[in-house]
Formats: C-alpha cells, structure tokens, sequence
C-alpha cells in the first residue's frame, strides 16, 4: 500500500511558486510607496492613477515605455547571468558606458553611407565585446586575486566613469554644449522609421527586438548547453564543481565577460538608441535598477521581460506625477523597497507555505469527516485527488450545515 | 612652489577626506566582525549625509540659533537616523536570513531614493546646501611643533578629534573587552558563542546598529567638513564602497583600516586638488578622478588574496 501511494504522487500542501513570492513582494513595495505617499499628505491612489497614465495611455507613451523596459531587460539579464554563476554583477552601470561610449565614437567616426546592414551589426559587435572585456577584468580579479565582485565592479563603474568623462570632449563633444556629446544622426542609431512611426515618435528602437534575442540567447545557454550547466553548477556549489572536473576560475571570468556584453548592450541602445548623446559626469541609474529587475524575475528570462516592462512602467509614468505635487522618486522607492522585499523573500515563501498548509490541513478535516459518513475507510493520504476534493467539498458542506443546525 | 609646501597643504586636505572613511570603514568593521556582510555602509553614509544637511538647515534658519549647536544636533539625528536604516538590513539579514549581499543593494538604492524623495519634498530640489559649515582652526600649542604640528594640527576640524578618539575606543572595546571578544567570536564561529550562553543575534544587531552609528557620524563629516551640501546627483561617489574595500585592505584590523583609510583619503586630495598644484596641471581631470578607484583594484588585488575576512561573516544563523 505505501508503495502505491508514493507512486501516485502524494497529496500535499501547496508550495509557494518563485511567481507568488515575486508579486507578493511587488504587493509590499506598492504598499510601501502608497505609505510614503500618505506620509506626505497626498493622495496615493491619484499618484498611482498618474503612473499608469503617464505609461500607457496613448501608443506614444507605450512605446516610450518599451523603449525604457529595453535597458532594463538587458541590464536585468546581465545580472542574472552572472547571478546563476553565484557572481553578484553590480557593475552593470559602468559596462552601460564602456558599451555606449563604444558606440558613441564607432556612430561619431563612421562614414554616413555605410550600410545600415554592416554599421548596425558591427557597432552591436563591438560595444559588446568592449562591455565583455569589462566584465571580464573583475571576472578575472575575482578569479585570481580573490577581490570581491561587488567592490571592483563599483570601482570599475567609477573608472569607467571617468573614463567617459574623458573621452567625450577628446573625440565626440558638441561644441554648443560642452558637456554634452554630439548628437548621433538618427541613420547611426538603433531607431527606425517604421518603429518610430508606428508609435507616433517615441523612442521604441531595434534595441528592443534585440532584448528579446537576448532573453532567448541566455536562456538556451543556461538550459541547453554544456557551458550553462557548468556555470549553474559552479553558482549552485563551487567546490563541489571543482571537484566534479569544472575549471571554476575559468567559468567566472566567461560568466562576468558575457554578464558585461548584455549589460554594455544595455548601454549602446540607452544612449544609441533611447537617447542619442552621451553627458559628461552621470552614472546612468539603470545599473541598479537593472539588479530589481533580475530579482523580481527570478533570474529566468520570461521573469525578467514582465517585471523590466513592469519597472518600465513606473519608470517612464513617475513623469506624469508632477501635477500631483508627489516627488517622482516614489517610484525608485518603490523599486528598492520591492528589492528590500526580494531579498527576503524567504519570509514570504514561508508566510505563504503556512497558509498553504493551514487550508490543507482543514480540507483534510472536512475530507476525512466526509469519507467516514460514506463509511469508505481509506486513509486520506491514500485518495487519489479528484476524489479527495469531492470528499473535501461535501464535508465542508456537511460541516456548514451542521453549524446551521445549531 | 617647493615639495615641502605641497606636503604640507596636501595633508590636512587628506585628513578630512580620510576621516569619513575611517568611519564607515569602522562601522564595516563592527558589522563583519559579528558576522553580518555589509555593503549597505554607501547608503548609510549617504543618509547620514541627508539627515545631517536637513536638521542642519532647518535650524540654521532659525534667526539667532547658535551655528555650532546646529552642526551638533545635525550630526546626532544623522547618527540616529542612519542607525534606523541600518536596522533594516539587521532585521532582513539576522532574523530573516535573507542574502545579506542584495539587502545591502537594497539599502544602498533605498537610501538613495528614500533621501531624493524627502529632499524633494523639503527643500524643492534635489540639493540641500547648508549655511555654514566647520571652520578650520589650529590647535593652540600642538601647531607650534616644528615639522608635525603644520602637517596634522594646523586647520583641523573639531570632529576629526572625535572620530580619532570613537576610533581609538573602538580598538579599546574590540580587543581588551570581554564584549569585543564575544562580538568578534560571533564573527568566526558564532556557534561556540551561542554554546557559551552569549546570545548571537543580539551581538549581531550591535554589530549592524554601531555600523549605522559611525557611517552616520562619516556621512555627517563629509557635510560638516569639506562638501557643506547634500547632492542627490552625485550622491557621495561611490565613498562608502571605498571605505569597504579600505576594510579589505586593513584586513579587518582597527589600526590596518587606519592606514588603508589614510592611503585613500591621500588618493582623493590628489583626485581633487590635481588643479591646484603645478606638478598636476598637465594631467587631464579624468585621469585624476579616476585615480583613487584606479588604486584601491591595485590595492585588492594585493590584499584579496591572503584574506582573514571573518570566518562567519555573511553567514546567517
């Protein structure tokens, strides 16, 4: 009998999925930004009406919307890529430049009657194999000399930083504006013509069919290659990976180098793409928000293109507050907050799981109160499932109306 | 202009810059060495920067309130505030057991928000300047020594004095109390500590608060000292991670962090004075500002490798 029943697979409580714990943290932060915003003496569900007006209402806004999500996709990829090698990827601010930086000269030196079908391939290669080779210097830090990722990564973000702050006015600057570089003819960047008519001027580009590639890319690497499942296995256990045969040093510096790629991707359609010029001194905050979006995800692909349309929408519609009077940093709160929330997401997979076997628990109340009226004296754990719930729900009813009685 | 006087002004300069690390580094320290990873020190500092800048000008406004109090009542909200936030992270990290790596993020991007938002809603704008700030004395006998006295006790900043001393009682309370015992066991094998009747996650969350505590203290510094405003654009430039990886490389040791705070805090003179002096003038600012984050990776690729980080540290227990 016990063998029959672990065949049938047993009937148990339900988990809570990666899917219920990711909106349930989206739940808390919406909450915590409603409290801020109460906290000001506003009005939260006007601010949030304003949000979602100020992202969706006409298919301008909405393309504008998914021209922002484009970044945060790719930065979102990023650090999940290099999440699932056990490599925290904060660096995907400074990658965003090195990347745009790249594509900001190849756009500037270029000659214009090049083919868009050579340019556009070759600018997309080159900003992602300098964002590779930025990736890849704290890959290899980490590798050899033990620095911790997520402090070089940082100083790499500042180098890089730096870096741009140096090479805008030495190739690229707009005499006009001296802290700004030229701006790229719109032939030298991911946007088209028919992308960009179609959503009424927005700043929809290729970039975006590219984020999709790449989500399929990433994802066929992590499920259907050798190379993935190295990866994976050095991020699930990396002494149990070496000992299997896996070079370690060598999975974390590719995983870091193709961290780098997506990210610097992410920065060659923010500023090749999204906008067209690159500014002298700013740090893009994308970065950042790029490690939400691979979170909330739950590093999967799939997960990543909801929640960075998502932090897409929050992002372009804080724009639309203004008229509420409520500071549109309500919504980077809200992100962090969702983070704060993420990453304790074992409270609320355990919050869930209680309530979970709380109801399960009952059902079997109520199953076992029925199967014994009906004098059938399997034991529960025995009933194969569509039984079970017939047996739960007459004995809830039995049970209601009994209460009734009395 | 001769070697001596370039010393000689670059010195105090370097003092004040190193002075807000030394804090957050010292906050890192108490934090990892009861066991709890923190790279939230970043946004600690940034709110301490905040709090600081908007106690400060709220009172600085008040005609006839006395400049000096302000600067003091600003530094202690800071504090407190900052050790508010840093409750956060002790809540998530010790009784959540959550990834102490990404609740840091967390924090770090929280404060950033979370400051931008009320600056907003206080002053209007995403910048809070204060009225005034510390001026520099000398002190009155020490400057008088020939050699030393010009280099570290001319134009000082009265709170450099306190955070040297809160430093010099740190070392004291880590290492000749039978608490800075317990704390730093709760560091490397918080399990014989719990066997020993002391109760871990209590040491833990003192180890966060005093984090919170001196990266308060260090993000008031910078207001009170050289910046005299708080910034949301630029925030406080990646400070807080260099006071990390001084932690890094002062290999978690109070007197180790002093040095490795004092290296960076001369980085940082030489990143932002490159004008002032001839022997700068011909290297372009990007090269100088890139030049302190240039030498920590060169700093944590020597120091990484033999590392004696707390053997505890960023485990939950």
């Amino acid at each position: 009998m016990r063998k029959k029943a672990s065949m049938n697979k047993p009937l148990e409580a339900r988990k809570a999925s990666p899917l219920l714990v990711s909106l349930s943290a989206v739940f808390l932060g919406i909450i915590a930004g409603c409290i801020f915003i109460l906290c000001i003496g506003k009005n939260p569900f006007a601010g949030f009406e304003r949000i979602l007006f100020g992202a969706l209402s006409n298919t301008r806004r909405i393309g504008n919307t998914l021209g922002m999500s484009t970044q945060l996709i790719l930065i979102g990829l990023s650090v999940a890529f290099a999440f699932k090698t056990g490599l925290f990827n904060i660096g995907a601010s400074g990658q965003m430049l090195i990347g745009g930086i790249t594509g900001s000269i190849l756009a500037y030196y270029m000659p214009m009657t090049m083919p868009r079908l050579i340019y556009l391939p070759l600018i997309i290669f080159a900003s992602m194999l300098a964002g590779a080779f930025w990736g890849f210097l704290s890959g290899f830090l980490k590798a050899k000399f033990n620095v911790h990722e997520v402090v070089s990564t940082i100083m790499l973000n500042w180098i890089a930083y730096w870096i741009v702050y140096d090479f805008i006015p030495r190739f690229i600057i707009d005499p006009a504006i001296s802290v700004k570089s030229k701006p790229i003819e719109t032939v030298h960047t991911l946007r088209a013509d028919w992308l960009t008519n179609l959503t009424s001027f927005s700043t929809l580009n290729y970039g975006f069919f590219l984020a999709i590639i790449m989500c399929l890319v990433v994802w066929f690497i992590l499920q259907k290659t050798t190379l993935g499942f190295n990866l994976k296995a050095v991020g699930a256990n990396r002494f149990c990976a070496e000992y299997a045969g896996i070079k370690v040093d060598r999975s974390i510096m590719i995983s870091m180098a193709i961290a780098g790629a997506l990210a610097s991707l992410a920065g060659l359609t923010y500023y090749c793409g999204y906008s067209n010029i690159m500014e002298m001194g700013k740090m893009p905050n994308e970065g950042y928000d790029g490690i939400a979006v691979a979170l909330l995800g739950n590093c999967s692909p799939a997960g990543i293109f909801f929640s960075a349309v998502f932090f897409g929408i929050l992002k372009m519609g804080r724009g639309s507050l203004a008229a509420t009077g409520i500071p549109t940093e309500i919504a980077d709160t809200i992100i962090a907050t969702i983070i704060y929330f993420t990453a304790t997401n074992v409270i609320l997979a355990v919050f869930w799981n209680r309530i979970f076997s709380s109801r399960f628990e009952r059902k079997v109340g109520w199953a076992e109160a029925a199967a014994a009226s009906h004098g059938d004296l399997t034991p529960v754990d025995e009933m194969p499932k569509a039984k079970f719930r017939e047996y739960a729900r007459e004995g809830r009813k039995m049970i209601k109306e009994k209460k009734e009685d009395k | 202009m001769g070697i001596w006087s370039v010393i000689s002004s670059i010195i105090p300069s370097a003092i004040a810059y190193t002075i807000p690390i030394l804090m957050g580094a010292l906050g890192g320290l108490y934090s990892e060495r009861s066991g709890v990873t923190n790279l939230c020190i970043e946004g600690l500092m940034l709110f301490g920067v905040f709090s600081a800048a908007a106690t400060i000008v709220k009172l600085q406004n008040i005609p006839g309130f006395s400049f000096t109090l302000a600067i003091i009542i600003g530094i202690l909200v800071a504090m407190i505030a900052s050790m508010l936030l840093s409750l956060l992270h002790a809540f998530a990290a010790i009784n959540l057991k959550a990834n102490q790596v990404i609740s840091g993020t967390a924090i770090n991007m929280l404060s950033t928000a979370v400051s931008l938002f009320l600056a907003q809603t206080i002053t209007g704008s995403g910048n809070i300047t204060i009225v005034r700030a510390i001026v520099r004395q000398d002190i009155p006998l020490l400057s008088k020594i020939p050699f030393i006295g010009p280099l570290f006790f001319t134009s000082t900043y009265w709170t450099t004095w306190i955070c040297l001393f809160l430093w010099a009682l740190s070392w004291f309370l880590l290492y000749k109390t039978s608490f800075g015992l317990r704390l730093r066991a709760c560091g490397e094998h918080p399990s014989a500590v719990a066997s020993a009747g002391v109760n871990v996650h209590k040491m833990r969350y003192i180890g966060v608060l005093a984090s919170g505590f001196f990266s308060g203290l260090g993000g008031a510094c910078i207001l009170v000292t050289y910046a005299g405003e708080y910034n949301a654009g630029s925030g406080i430039n990646g400070l807080g991670f260099l006071a990390i990886a001084a932690l890094i490389f002062g290999q978690w040791k109070p007197l180790g962090i002093l040095g490795s705070t004092f290296f960076f805090g001369l980085c940082m003179t030489i990143a932002n004075m490159g004008k002032v002096f001839p022997v700068f003038q011909n290297i372009p600012t990007g090269y100088l500002g890139m030049f302190p984050y240039l030498a920590t990776l060169i700093a944590l690729i020597f120091s990484s490798r033999k590392s004696s980080a707390p053997l505890a540290s960023g485990e939950p227990f």
